[in-house]
């Protein structure tokens, strides 16, 4: 096998330690500008409130076990649903991928020493930590009730802390937007000599698209988050009818920034993708520049469809047509993506690790989820299954299913690198298909839930409905034991040594040609690419002429 | 196809079923068909080419630009045929004809009430006659509702300070279940109305007389029927559990202090006017919430209560 880097310091005299030991001390730490540090510090704040959001999601399937009470009062299950919808988009699913695992693998991937603004990073996660408190605290003041969409009249004119989880919105965007901009800079400006746009791994590509998104986007969440909050303390009228105000612009300014934000959940989803199955195929990815394109043009094309969310609002008919033709064409770089995918793994060499298991729960997960966005696209049966549980199965399938599961991949992934210890890798694959069955048993009977007229966020439901919500709770705890069961193993690989390769999987990314763990630079010296990132061609490429992927 | 249908829509009952119908199982048997095709290519990839030594060299296949094609235009043709097929069933539900009669429908916290062209008015029972198109001019009092009547495959938000609008002909007699689709609070869940979709006599009958079944109903069970129906549950409990109102249990024949700090004995007139100017006397310790039923409640329903909540001891 060739080496795909030259270490322009090829001297190994000097022995560093890896990232993990040099600086030491918890104050090191708290001070890192190590986009890896930042990384772990970022995974480790949004494992511990997908463990809150889960809580609260097992919460919610509890009580729908019966079709009336079951363990809590609709006034406390309305303030649990809207937690769990608020933690897990703001501080699981927004930061999940790109603050964490973006944060410690792109930078690796391009060949950089650290991102380009290594302090804004930092910023970056004590922002997040803020709005995270902020949000935490709003259950000293009664919680929230609203949804984590905040729809107004609704949400200006309830009590408990609204304006507070509304400000920790505000607050949080600006995490997203500072990683949003590193990754811009980053990506322009850091990457190895010889890497050009079409050289770089489609991870890389992934986190330039949400990068894109997160800047562009979040502002306007963060006024209109303003707004509500105005209107409640100041009165200031712009969305309460009773003001003078109009409720259905606040749908607008939120999905505006809220369905692109969709999208900053899954394209760092594919991003991940992107890089396992070429690895675990040992094949180079099929079509690099059509996922590459269909990343930005998802990107694109999600802020021309925020109004799909409102078919049944009161839009004008012509309004609605528009809406519904042009987000029909976020499907076809979407199904690009998943044939692209499919392709790589034919005539390949398939290692079914557990991050390749998780991947390809990721294609079936993402297809059900993808494909069923096609009926709410489409107006007429948008009316009838709008705000039923077809929607919540739906979302769960991209947003849940797809970014989670993704987020497993990448984890499972990059493991070894991050620690140098190695999982138990059976266990691994018997949690992955565990969390799958777990998964679909939860979601899939949500979809016909909802074709049958079951509305979402209800406390009681009708009693024809409750065969299904039992299959769904049910669901629910296979899932739980399957995450359970991956936290498990996950903390125990830290009782093996730190006995990793530089490259356990076989990958043709940078990052593979650094030792597990990295140091705290990451390469000694500068990496020069002397090969495409997905390219397994058994005869190295000549030194110094590079050669590229396709 | 008819048990599939059956399976995972609830029986239609309005003229816009059928087109609705189609586009969903259409897009249905793409989603099955295009999971298990998937499914799979992936299992047979894994199958065939699963890694047996670390030696394996695989081809190194860039791209098919032939192939990239195809997988490309044949989901933009599909979903094209998609977007016309719901464009045309959204407009169809769009525009009511113009010979539909009229319902001015409001949702507020949590009941629905509906006002018919003769000025009748009702709390979450609508009576429409059948194969009559039916207009329904939604609006709200406090935050959005939304007005979904699954078996007609029909939604429209109503929203306050506007005015938005669905229409239905319905095609066959019996009772249909609507839901508040837009979450609102506590009660969200409990805002649930009927449509009554009756014969033309039936129909004439319930414009002059009220309900049948309620003009023959003993008055206590009436009482529960208005309890269960008309909002009262929402707030109200029967079992002494405190809710945004008071509980029914025991009052009767009791003594109330009033947010004014004067005690108020709890008999019949006390109830009417509880019903009918909801502000005239707030118990103690409770929001003065509740809407007035001033209208919307016929005598006879009113006696219901009163002997209802007399027989709460």
């Amino acid at each position: 096998m060739s080496e795909g880097v030259l270490h322009a310091g090829a001297g190994h005299a000097v022995q560093h330690a890896d990232y993990l030991e040099e600086p030491r001390g918890l104050w090191s730490w708290l001070t890192t500008v190590d986009h890896k540090r930042i990384g772990l510090m970022y995974m480790w704040s949004v494992l511990f409130f997908f463990l809150v959001g889960g809580i609260f999601a097992l919460l919610i399937r509890l009580e729908l076990l019966t079709p009336r009470q079951t363990v809590m009062d609709a006034e406390t299950y309305n303030r649990v649903f809207t937690l769990h919808g608020a933690i897990m988009t703001f501080l699981v699913i927004i930061p999940a991928i790109p603050a964490a695992l973006g944060n410690f693998a792109l930078p690796l991937l391009i060949g950089a020493r650290d991102v380009a603004f290594p302090r804004l990073n930092l910023a970056s996660l004590y922002i997040y930590w803020t709005g995270a408190a902020m949000a935490v605290a709003t259950l000293a003041l009664g919680g929230v009730d609203t949804g984590w969409t905040f729809y107004t009249p609704y949400s200006t004119t309830t009590g408990g802390g609204v304006s507070l989880m509304v400000l920790a919105a505000f607050v949080l965007g600006f995490s997203s937007i500072f990683t949003g901009v590193n990754f811009i800079a980053t990506i322009h400006k850091l990457r190895a000599p010889g890497m050009g746009w079409f050289e770089m791994p489609l991870f890389a590509w992934g986190m330039y698209a949400t990068a894109i998104i997160q800047i562009l986007a979040t502002p306007v969440l963060g006024i209109t988050l303003l707004l509500i909050v105005m209107e409640r303390v100041l009165g200031v009228g712009i969305f309460d009818p009773q003001l003078g105000g109009d409720p259905v612009l606040f749908q607008h300014f939120f999905w505006f920034y809220s369905h692109p934000a969709v999208y900053i959940m899954i394209l760092p989803a594919m991003a991940v993708i992107s890089e396992v199955i070429p690895t675990f195929s040992k094949k180079t990815i099929f079509g690099y520049k059509a996922i590459a394109f269909s990343s930005v043009a998802i990107a694109l094309l999600g802020f021309l469809v925020w109004a799909h969310h409102m078919f049944v609002a009161g839009m004008s008919l012509f309004a609605g047509a528009i809406f519904s033709f042009l987000t029909f064409f976020i499907a076809v770089p979407s199904a690009i993506k998943v044939f692209n995918w499919i392709a790589t793994m034919w005539r390949g060499s398939i290692a079914l690790e557990a991050p390749m298991l998780h991947a390809i729960s990721f294609l079936l997960i993402f297809t059900i989820g993808g494909l069923t966005g096609l009926f709410l696209a489409a107006l007429s049966t948008d009316v009838h299954l709008h705000d039923t549980y077809f929607v919540v199965a739906h979302f769960h399938y991209v947003m849940a299913g797809s970014n989670l599961i993704a987020l497993l991949a990448g984890m499972h992934y990059w493991w070894p690198k991050m620690f140098g210890r190695m999982y138990n890798r059976r266990l691994a694959a018997i949690a992955s298909a565990i969390i799958f069955v777990g998964f679909n048993l939860t979601f899939l009977p949500q979809f016909v839930l909802g074709s049958r007229g079951m509305p979402r966020r209800y406390f009681n439901y009708l009693p024809q409905f409750q065969d299904l919500h039992v299959v769904s709770t049910v669901g629910s705890w296979v899932l739980a034991a399957g995450l359970f069961l991956t936290a498990a193993y996950l903390l125990a690989s830290f009782r093996q040594p730190k006995g990793m390769p530089a490259n356990p999987w076989g990958g043709r990314t940078l990052e593979w040609e650094t030792p597990s763990p990295p140091t705290t630079h990451n390469f000694e010296g500068q990496p020069v690419l002397q090969h495409g990132p997905y390219d397994y061609r058994p005869e190295p490429a000549p030194v110094g002429v590079k050669e590229m992927a396709h | 196809m008819n048990w599939f249908r059956d399976f995972l829509l609830p029986r239609g009952a309005s003229t816009l079923v059928g087109e609705t119908d189609g586009l969903f199982l259409f897009i249905t048997l793409l989603t099955v068909f295009f999971f298990f095709f998937n499914g799979a290519l992936i299992l047979y990839a894994v199958k065939r080419w699963r890694r047996r030594s670390e030696k394996e060299v695989t081809p190194h296949i860039t791209h098919d630009t032939r192939l990239e094609l195809v997988w490309s235009l044949i989901p933009l043709v599909v979903v094209m045929l998609i977007f016309f097929w719901g464009f045309r069933g959204y407009v169809k539900a769009w525009v009511a004809p113009n010979e539909s009669m009229e319902i001015i429908v409001t949702g507020k916290k949590w009941v629905w009430e509906f006002e018919y062209p003769d000025g009748t008015r009702t709390l979450n029972d609508l009576h429409v006659p059948v194969n009559q198109p039916v207009k329904l001019v939604l609006t709200a009092e406090d935050v959005i509702h939304s007005f979904y009547i699954p078996e007609f495959r029909l939604k429209r938000d109503a929203i306050p300070g506007r005015y938005t609008e669905l229409w239905f002909t319905a095609t066959k007699p019996g009772i249909y279940q609507v839901f508040c689709a837009e979450y609102c609070g506590k009660g969200h869940s409990d805002m649930l109305a009927r449509i009554f979709v009756d014969t033309p006599e039936q129909y004439e009958t319930f414009l002059r007389e009220g309900d049948e079944q309620v003009r023959k109903m003993p008055l206590k069970e009436l009482g529960r029927l208005v309890w269960e129906n008309k909002g009262c549950a929402t707030c109200h409990s029967l079992d002494g559990t405190r809710g945004q109102g008071p509980s029914w249990k025991g009052i009767w024949g009791h003594k109330q202090r009033g947010a004014d700090g004067k005690e108020y004995q709890v008999d019949a007139d006390y109830i009417r006017q509880s019903i009918l100017a909801p502000q005239a006397v707030v118990v103690e310790g409770y929001q003065p919430i509740m809407p007035t039923y001033q209208g919307l409640l016929r005598e006879r329903e009113i006696l219901g209560v009163i002997e209802f909540i007399k027989d709460l001891q």
